[in-house]
């Protein structure tokens, strides 16, 4: 079964890494979802004036911060079953990607919100403004364009990190390469086919990345300078 | 499920055992990452236009694909055209190749943020190109990055768990070896996790207090 040409190689594995790169891709936008809104609820409850608001979400950050995507994923995959939660592959996959990201989501939007001059709060104030509506009137606008390059970063980091829930029998890109490479071999062809749509899917972020970094000018490395 | 606290005596020294290969690993691959991104970024300072710009290409590309397919390539791809290295070479190599892309960005900023006079100053004092990178440029870069690398060399740490899909047997290799023999994953991998917060939340204190040192 090795004796194909290249050309018709790759017309065959065509249709198995197509199927592969959209469940990439899914993974990726369902967890970019979750990792936002579990990132700026965290940043926002990290920023309570009370400590046993943020305790519990400063647990959650260091927890997920300190340790290994893949350790947290295999944890969930194995462990969580055994305690009577049962989700599946995909679930499971998503949900740490998720709780993953949105750690180091919420540190953006924290620093981010942080970043906006405390003169902004005071001014809300003098205008008779309530907390809430100057939270959404005056600081988000202002701090949201200082997230946007960490956000940026972290959305690329994203979608590579979705090749290790290749490991968890998700069948998304990488996993569908290894089954072409078990089946046919021809790992040479097969996984640069893979690697390459992995840069494919990857260059419409890069551009956006470099678009927003120009624009922010000086803000780079996924790190939220301080205004 | 019942957390089966005996088997601690025997998962713990295992897992200790791993992790020493996790620190190995983790520590050539910030060596050779280092080395490399180093490397790419005096090159790309004093490269004509066509290299810098495959430079570039290069290091984008190593960056915006996922480490594991990187992993994969060097580890079944490439012995069929090149010598076999040990999976711990092979390891340390793709990790450190990942990486040198993002630290060569780090070094890069840090070169540009030693003030011009410095240069002027080399010129002044008849310092030759090596005597300048090395007496005066180098020292100041590496106070000006350090916490960046410190923070990479984490994110390095961290990472290392993928060694275990290529047969490194380490810190996450051992335990799921350990698990799939004795069906205990909840104590292996609650262990597993409980080390890996240990390590790494020490390392993120270490870096941090670094950044407020060198600030």
């Amino acid at each position: 079964m090795n004796d194909y040409s290249l050309t018709e190689f790759l017309m065959r594995i065509a249709p198995a890494l197509g199927r592969g790169a959209l469940v990439s891709i899914e993974v990726a936008l369902v967890s970019a979802v979750g990792a936002l809104l579990i990132g700026f609820v965290t940043g926002l409850a990290r920023l309570s004036p009370h400590w046993y608001v943020r305790l519990p979400f400063v647990a959650y950050v260091e927890l997920f911060r300190s340790t290994s995507s893949l350790v947290q994923i295999f944890y969930f995959f194995y462990v969580l079953p055994l305690v009577g939660i049962r989700l599946d592959a995909f679930l499971t996959g998503a949900l740490v990607l998720s709780l993953n990201f949105g750690a180091y989501v919420s540190e953006v939007v924290r620093s981010a919100v942080q970043s906006v001059n405390p003169g902004q709060w005071q001014a809300g104030v003098a205008l008779n403004m309530e907390r809430a509506q100057i939270f959404r009137r005056i600081i988000l606008p202002q701090a949201f364009p200082v997230m946007l390059p960490a956000l940026g970063n972290y959305a690329l980091e994203l979608l590579k990190a979705t090749s290790l829930v290749s490991l968890i029998t998700i069948t998304e890109l990488t996993f569908a390469g290894s089954q072409l490479v078990q089946f046919y071999g021809r790992p040479t062809t097969i996984y640069l086919a893979v690697f390459t749509i992995y840069l494919v899917m990857a260059l419409p972020l890069v551009a956006l990345n470099h678009h927003i970094e120009r624009r922010a000018g000086g803000v780079w490395q996924g790190k939220v300078r301080h205004k | 499920m019942n957390f089966d606290l005996n088997s601690i005596n025997v998962i713990l020294p295992l897992l200790l055992q791993g992790l020493k290969v996790t620190v190995i690993a983790s520590t050539g691959a910030v060596i050779v990452a280092i080395a490399l991104g180093l490397l790419i970024a005096i090159v790309r300072r004093s490269a004509g236009r066509a290299l810098r710009l495959a430079i570039d290409t290069v290091v984008t590309v190593v960056r915006s694909t996922p480490l594991l397919v990187q992993l994969y390539l060097l580890f079944y791809v490439l012995p069929l055209y090149g010598p076999a290295m040990s999976p711990m070479t092979t390891g340390i190599l793709g990790l450190g190749i990942h990486y040198c892309a993002y630290l060569s960005e780090v070094f890069r900023a840090g070169i540009d943020a030693v003030p011009k006079g410095q240069w002027e100053a080399a010129i002044a004092l008849q310092f030759n190109r090596l005597q300048t990178w090395r007496r005066l440029i180098i020292p100041q870069v590496v106070r000006i990055v350090l916490p960046q690398v410190g923070n990479y060399f984490i994110s390095i740490y961290k990472h290392s768990s993928l060694l275990a899909t290529i047969t490194v047997v380490e810190i996450l290799g051992t335990t799921l070896n350990y698990a799939g023999e004795t069906f205990r994953y909840f104590e292996a991998f609650t262990l597993l996790g409980i080390i890996y917060f240990i390590v790494g939340f020490s390392l993120s204190r270490t870096v941090g207090y670094l950044e407020r040192r060198l600030a």
